[in-house]
Order: structure tokens, then C-alpha cells, then sequence
């Protein structure tokens, strides 16, 4: 799949060196108009740019073509299946070809499959023999134009200015990706499940979905209750609440001591501990809950008589309310210290002890800001995945107290993308539906957010 | 003057809730960082028992001089089952059955290694050390209470019996796991390796950095230093903020959605997931490097450009070099983030139960984290301790990443 490249690598390599040599060898009679290494640099791109545009081209049409091929194939042996079996016979011939035995195949299968062996074979040469003459074609252009009086330089700068740009235009490309792949799947979702139903309807149970023959039938009057996301959106609410009781007080103190109590020393010490926290990757944080936390939960709610389910919302709650700490307090502490010294001269001019400056003065003026700060938090917390896939439970329950188990909205995601996937099932398909979800409500915090953050830091610049 | 206490004492008690939150977040990380290497450290081990083997050529069935192939094709279990009638002499059937299960399940293999490395072994009694079972082996190292009722344990007061005896006569030892760091997944914790997931997670980093480095230093250049101010620049800048804060299980989906579904990349392979990570280090390697370049003074720029240096030779031979250090320290600490994520693997599917160790890009494999994930939820005592152990190895990996991202940043960092 990636030798094409090489070669065309290989490829580009030469004509960067016949460039440059040719040009030497011009400029020995004449002054060139640009240094030798631009007359290379040009040559490069003119059999590098359009050779990996067709590259790509033929690597995304493969798949197409490949697709019609077998079903072309499939047509002179039609009449000897049913046509409920062809999506299973498409798939059947693709794996064989790749390798794979199933010990049941028909002779018109194996042949199927090895006439795909035979297309893929005669593809890839396909594609080394276009590559080959993209090349040639794009060096013999560049070799007219290099002449002493050419002015690679130019074009080669405008060439790396035009790269450039691209390459800034691929966040745009990457939103754009994100946002049609799910809308696309979620019109499918859509297909199946009203979507006032998914977003009012408080009952998830997703399994209803589960057909054993793909051929058969949904009964979309089943579905109609399946699939709502209040129950999600209230557990995912719930875990998140109970990592903001644990990171809010924990981070806003430790931004207020780092910022206006800690030595210099100090600071230097505990503000890279506390970043750790940060460093940890989640599903260290999912494993601890798992295998610490939630245990010693039910131990102690069975000390004070309680029963705690061992999946509770707690456990995922606290621990991601620790994984939380260092974006709550780097936030805030950034926001604390641009608040004006003015202000807190001001305040001890009047008579006010540091801890009633900071309250009185210091916290409402850096109110909005500690806010916004408290939103990404959010935001992030209703993101998180491995703390909840692992600590938190399956089924879904609307509920508000944290010793029972609750699931959240990722947890439902990576639920119904592992394993077994099949793209014409509701089932999988919600995955997307909740994926929009969870992007739109953390696009909303997050603008929200940094609106607020925004407009307070241009109150005192 | 009461009043005057009161205030006093309402200051300290404010200062003592900001050192109480201070010291409560270096306590989660020691409390975190205690269980896990108390769990994992164990892990690096393993406990074999030593006891002399006899390799009779008859019931190998093997001739003289036998090559490698022929001892790898020769069954050892008749052989298992003669040495260990003359070494666990006078017990009945049953009882045999019961001391085979503390020994690994596949000391076939550590049996026929030694006589492959060593094929003089053939008719002679040497020592050989064979793996013990994983539930003895979490009972050696204490991690399992063996005095709870046997009903809750898998290893039983016989063999347990068995296991003291061998105590005494110092044939049990404590070994350096060398399987660990040389296999990949297995679904024995004593043949488990985490050597799989590293190459996984290498050849993952490495596309990753391969795609999102150059392409992140030249929107910076674009963005920093040609493009001109105006609704295309703003529309940029919005969504790469926007890239930051999307939450990782979206990028799953997108590669889910985009790269397996329409693209039709190969599925749970390093080469997806280093595209879909790239996706997510691509932010933060933007901001790393614009900062960079916005810290390099005008009077370099404008030196080169008095010198006739055209806008682009300034960038790319004056500016660039000299933002690198911020660039890679901003680089490092994306791709430490990046080696850590787990749940945009879970959607490409590259937590598949995978043996061999991959050997390209395009091979199916599981990142470390993923890996880490997997053997989580296994249910057998003995993954625990790998997932600790693993655990372990990543963390000090971020460690050793992170302190050489501030020994970089110390000494390349300028002040101009």
C-alpha cells in the first residue's frame, strides 16, 4: 500500500538531483537567475505534487472500484443465491482474498477470490506504472523550464507559501471531518429512531435493537423507547457533579495558596505535584477506581450499613474529580493573578486581612473568569471516557444518588462500537447520535467559556 | 479586641484550607502512585520452582543428536508425567492432577527450550526451573491471603501442602520476568508480555509525530507569519482551539467514521490510530510552536531581510531554527499526551487480542494504554499484577519524556 510512495519519494530524490545538476551545469556558462538548489527544489515538487495527488486519487478509488468488480462478478453467478445472501457473499469473498479460510467455500467463491488477488496484484502495478509516468511527464516539463533566465526562486516560494496555507487549512479540514462523519451516521440513526424519541425519551436499552439475522426486519414501534438519552445525559451529569464537589474546593483553594499565600519556593514545588495529576493518563485513573476506590467504597458503606453498589457513581465521580484538580486550579491561578495588585493595596489600605481580601475583593473580581474556568473543567469532565468505561456501570439508571451505579454518554459510546459492528444496526449507529451530542454540548461549554474568559481579561488590559 | 481574634483566627484557619487542598492533591498522587507500584512491582517477577528433570530419550521418542526441529515436534508430556511421578512419589492420580496445576500450564515448552539450547541434555538429570502456576505464583508473592477457606481459593490445601515442601527444600525462587518484556498478549497472565503493545504504541507515536509535526510547524509559519489578518485567519484559528478542546472518544469516531468506513484504512492498525492521534497532537504542537515564533525578536527577521533574504529564506532558515526548542518541548508534551490516550483506540478497534508482536504500521496491534485496558478487564488474579506492572512502565516513560522536555526547555530556552 506504501511502496508506491517510496518509489515516488525515490522518485522525487532524482529529479531534485538531475535539477540541480542541470542547472550547475547551465550556470557554468551563464549566471542563473536563482541558486541551483531552487532548479532541484522545483524539479522535486513538479513530480512530487501531481504523481502524490493521482497516488492518492487511485488509493481512495480502489476500494470502489474493487467493490464494483466483485459485484460484476457476483451478477453471473446471481441466480444461484438468494438476495439476502449477498451482502454476506460480497464480504465472504473479500475475506477470503485477504487470506482468511472459512473451510465452507464454494468453488465459485475461491474463484471469485482469486480473480480480487489477481485485480489487487495488477492494481498496485497499475499504480506504480501511473506514479512512473507522472513523474517522467512532470521532470520533462521542469526540464524546458530550467533555463539561466528562470526564476525558480519564485515559484518555488510561492509553491512552499501555497503548502503552507494548506497545511492551516487542515484544522478546518479536521472539524469539517469530525462534524460530517457524524451527522452522516446520525441521519442514518435518524432513519430508525424518531429523534425526539432519542432526545426525550428516558429509557435506554439499546439491546432491543438486537436482531440475529442483519435481513430481518427492525420493528421501529420497539425502538420508539429504546433509545433515549435522558438517562445518559443524567448519570453523565451526576458523575461529573461529583468530580466538580471534589475539584472545585480542591483547586480554587490550592490556586488561591499557590497565588497569593506560597513562598516562591513552595510554588516552584507544588505546582508541577499537582500538574502530575495531570500527566496521568485516564485509564491509570480508570484502572485506580476499578481496583481501589470503589472497593474501598462499598467497604466503607458497609461499615456505616449502607449498601453501595461496587459500580457506583461515586467512585468514577471522585477519581475524576482528582484528574480534574490541576485544570481547575492552573486555570483559576492564571485568572487570580491578573487580577491588578491595585486592587489588593487597595484593600489592605482599608484594613482587611489577606484572607478577607481575597474573599471580599480578589474572588469577585476574578469571578467570571474562575467560572469560564470551571466550565472547560466541565466540559472535560462530561468528555472523560476511561474513568467511566471502567468505574462506572452499564446500565443505565436516572438517578440522583451517586452509590448507585449510573453510565454516562461515553461509557454508551465505547459500549456500542466494540466488538461486534455492524453499520445498518441502530445499535451501532446511536454511538454517532450520541457522539453529536457530546460534541455540540462541549463546543457550547467551551465557547461559553472562553467568552467569559475572554471578555474579563479585557476588562483590566 | 475580640473582634481583632476572631479576624486573626478566620486568616489562619483560610490559609490552612489552602494548604489542606495543596497537600490533599500530593496525597492522591502518593496513594495513587503506592497502590500502583505495590500492585505492579511484583510483576517483573516470577516464581519458578527448580527441580531436577530427566530427559529419557525412550519416552521422547527421540534419536541421537536430535536437531532442532525433531525436539520441537517430540511430545514432553509423557515425559512430564514420568519426572514427576519419581520426583512427587506416592500419590494417587488424583493428586498428580492437582500438582500439575501448580506448575505453568505450558512447561512443555520451557522443558523443550532447554534442550533445544543444550541438545547434550538428552538422557542426563539436570536442574531445570520451570514456571510456577499464576495462582501459586500470586500466593509467593503474597498477594493473595492464603489462609482465607479454601472454598475462595483456587489453589487448594493440597497443593498448597505441595508448594511448602518445595518452600523448605529451597526449590522455589524468585526470577527477573524476561516473557514480560519479550512477548505479546496471551491469555495466561504467566506468558503475557507487554513487548506487543510497546512496538504498538511506538509505531502509533511515530505516525503520529511523522504526520502532525511537519504539518503543525507550517500552519504555525502560515499563521504566524504570512497569513494576513481577516475571516479565513479567524475561521482557522476558532477551530484549532476548537481541536483542543474536542474530548478524545470524537476523534475515535471520526477515524471510525472517515478513515475505517470511508477511506477503508486497514482496522486496528498503529497507522490509524498514529492518523487519528495526530489529529488530536495537532493543537497542541500549533500553540507550542506559534508562541515560539512569536518569542523570536524583529531585529532577527529584520537583519535577514536587510541582508536581501526573501520573506520565506527569513522564516525558514532564521526564524524557524531559532523557535525549535519551544517547538519540540510543545511536541514532546503533545506526544506524551498522545501516548497515553486510550479511548480514540477503543473506536478504531485496536484493542483486539493480539499475540504476535506487530512488526509494521500496518500490522493489527494495541497501544500500551489500550493494552493496559484489556488486561484490566480480565478477570484472572495474575492480570492485575501485569496491569500494574504496565502501569508502571508507562508512567516512568512519561516521566523520563516529560524531565527531558524541561531539561530541553532549561537548556535551549533563550531571553532575548
Amino acid at each position: 500500500m506504501f511502496y508506491p510512495l517510496v518509489a515516488l519519494f525515490i522518485l522525487s530524490a532524482l529529479g531534485f538531483y538531475l535539477g540541480k545538476t542541470k542547472s550547475i551545469k547551465l550556470s557554468k556558462s551563464q549566471k542563473l537567475a536563482s541558486l541551483p538548489n531552487y532548479y532541484g527544489y522545483l524539479s522535486l515538487f513538479y513530480i512530487l505534487i501531481p504523481s502524490l495527488l493521482l497516488w492518492f486519487v487511485l488509493l481512495t478509488t480502489q476500494e470502489l472500484i474493487l467493490n464494483k468488480y466483485i459485484y460484476s462478478l457476483m451478477k453471473e453467478a446471481i441466480h444461484t443465491y438468494e438476495a439476502n445472501e449477498l451482502n454476506l457473499l460480497f464480504s465472504k469473498i473479500q475475506n477470503i482474498a485477504l487470506g482468511s479460510s472459512f473451510g465452507n467455500e464454494t468453488e465459485f467463491e475461491l474463484f471469485a477470490a482469486s480473480k480480487v488477488i489477481h485485480f489487487k496484484k495488477i492494481f498496485i502495478l497499475f499504480t506504480y506504472f501511473i506514479i512512473l509516468l507522472s513523474s517522467i511527464l512532470g521532470f520533462l516539463v521542469v526540464n524546458r523550464k530550467i533555463t539561466p533566465l528562470f526564476k525558480s526562486q519564485r515559484v518555488v516560494e510561492k509553491i512552499v507559501n501555497r503548502f503552507i496555507q494548506l497545511c492551516s487549512f487542515i484544522a478546518i479540514l479536521v472539524t469539517l471531518g469530525i462534524f460530517l462523519s457524524l451527522v452522516f451516521e446520525t441521519i442514518q440513526f435518524f432513519g430508525y429512531v424518531n429523534p425526539l424519541d432519542f432526545l426525550l425519551g428516558l429509557n435506554w436499552n439499546p439491546n432491543k435493537a438486537f436482531v440475529i439475522d442483519s435481513a430481518e426486519q427492525i420493528d421501529k414501534a420497539v425502538l420508539k423507547d429504546a433509545f433515549g438519552i435522558i438517562p445518559l445525559m443524567g448519570g453523565t451529569l451526576l458523575i461529573a457533579l461529583l468530580a466538580m464537589m471534589v475539584a472545585i474546593p480542591l483547586g480554587l483553594m490550592s490556586a488561591i495558596y499557590m497565588s497569593e499565600y506560597a513562598s516562591k519556593k513552595v510554588r516552584d514545588i507544588s505546582k508541577p505535584v499537582i500538574e502530575i495529576l495531570a500527566g496521568i493518563p485516564t485509564v491509570v485513573y480508570g484502572f485506580f477506581a476499578a481496583l481501589v476506590v470503589a472497593p474501598k467504597i462499598v467497604e466503607f458503606g458497609s461499615f456505616l450499613g449502607i449498601e453501595v453498589s461496587s459500580e457506583s457513581a461515586l467512585a468514577a465521580g471522585l477519581t475524576m474529580g482528582v484528574m480534574i484538580i490541576p485544570f481547575v486550579s492552573s486555570l483559576s491561578d492564571d485568572v487570580i493573578r491578573a487580577v491588578p495588585q491595585s486592587l489588593r493595596e487597595g484593600s489592605y489600605a482599608l484594613g482587611a486581612t489577606k484572607s478577607e481580601t481575597i474573599i471580599k475583593v480578589i474572588l469577585p473580581s476574578a469571578l467570571p473568569g474562575i467560572i469560564g474556568s470551571f466550565l472547560l473543567a466541565i466540559s472535560r469532565a462530561i468528555g472523560e471516557t476511561m474513568i467511566v468505561v471502567m468505574a462506572a456501570s452499564l446500565q443505565a439508571n436516572l438517578t440522583i444518588n451517586p452509590l448507585e451505579p449510573a453510565t454516562t454518554i461515553t461509557t454508551q459510546i465505547v459500549t456500542a462500537l466494540t466488538g461486534d459492528t455492524e453499520f445498518d444496526n441502530p445499535k451501532t449507529l446511536v454511538a454517532f447520535a450520541l457522539g453529536l451530542t457530546l460534541f455540540f454540548a462541549t463546543l457550547f461549554l467551551n465557547y461559553f467559556a472562553l467568552r467569559i474568559v475572554k471578555k474579563y481579561r479585557e476588562q483590566y488590559e | 479586641m475580640n473582634r481583632y481574634n476572631q479576624r486573626k483566627k478566620s486568616e489562619k484557619r483560610f490559609r490552612l484550607y489552602g494548604v489542606i487542598a495543596i497537600s490533599m492533591s500530593l496525597i492522591f498522587v502518593l496513594i495513587l502512585m503506592f497502590n500502583i507500584f505495590k500492585a505492579g512491582l511484583g510483576g517483573f517477577y516470577k516464581t519458578a520452582f527448580t527441580i531436577p528433570f530427566h530427559f529419557d530419550q525412550q519416552l521422547l521418542k527421540l534419536e541421537d543428536h536430535p536437531s532442532s526441529e525433531q525436539i520441537q515436534k517430540a511430545s514432553f508430556r509423557k515425559l512430564i508425567a514420568y519426572n514427576f511421578e519419581i520426583i512427587f512419589a506416592g500419590y494417587s492420580k488424583e493428586e498428580m492432577k492437582d500438582i500439575n496445576k501448580i506448575f505453568y500450564r505450558k512447561i512443555d515448552q520451557e522443558l523443550q527450550q532447554y534442550l533445544i539450547d543444550k541438545p547434550d541434555n538428552l538422557n542426563k538429570t539436570i536442574n531445570v526451573s520451570l514456571t510456577a502456576s499464576t495462582d501459586i505464583d500470586q500466593i509467593h508473592k503474597g498477594n493473595f491471603d492464603r489462609t482465607i477457606s479454601e472454598k475462595f481459593r483456587k489453589v487448594n490445601d493440597f497443593q498448597l501442602k505441595i508448594y511448602d515442601e518445595l518452600l523448605e527444600k529451597n526449590q522455589v525462587e524468585t526470577k527477573f520476568n524476561k516473557v514480560y518484556f519479550t512477548t505479546g498478549d496471551s491469555r495466561d497472565p504467566e506468558s503475557a508480555g507487554v513487548a506487543g503493545s510497546v512496538m504498538g504504541s511506538l509505531f502509533t507515536i511515530l505516525i503520529c509525530f511523522l504526520l502532525s509535526f511537519p504539518v503543525a510547524i507550517f500552519a504555525s509559519i502560515y499563521l504566524e507569519e504570512f497569513a494576513k489578518r481577516g475571516k479565513i485567519t479567524d475561521l482557522i484559528e476558532i477551530n484549532i482551539n476548537n481541536l483542543a478542546a474536542v474530548p478524545s472518544i470524537i476523534f475515535g469516531l471520526l477515524g471510525l467514521g472517515i478513515l475505517l468506513n470511508f477511506f477503508g484504512l486497514p482496522r486496528s492498525t498503529s497507522l490509524v490510530g498514529g492518523i487519528v492521534l495526530s489529529f488530536m497532537t495537532l493543537p497542541t504542537i500549533i500553540v507550542a510552536c506559534r508562541a515560539s515564533l512569536r518569542a523570536v525578536p524583529p531585529s532577527i527577521r529584520e537583519g535577514a531581510l536587510a541582508l536581501g533574504a526573501t520573506k520565506t529564506q527569513v522564516v525558514f532558515h532564521h526564524v524557524l531554527p531559532l523557535a525549535m526548542p519551544g517547538t519540540l518541548t510543545g511536541t514532546i508534551i503533545g506526544l506524551a499526551r498522545a501516548l497515553g490516550e486510550t479511548a480514540p483506540l477503543l473506536m478504531i478497534g485496536m484493542v483486539a487480542f493480539i499475540i504476535n508482536v506487530p512488526t509494521s504500521p500496518l500490522e493489527p496491534a494495541v497501544g500500551m494504554p489500550a493494552q493496559i485496558y484489556l488486561w484490566s478487564e480480565s478477570a484472572e488474579r495474575g492480570f492485575i499484577e501485569k496491569t500494574s506492572s504496565a502501569i508502571i512502565l508507562l508512567l516512568l516513560f512519561l516521566m523520563v519524556v516529560n524531565f527531558l522536555s524541561v531539561y530541553f526547555r532549561k537548556k535551549y530556552e533563550k531571553k532575548w
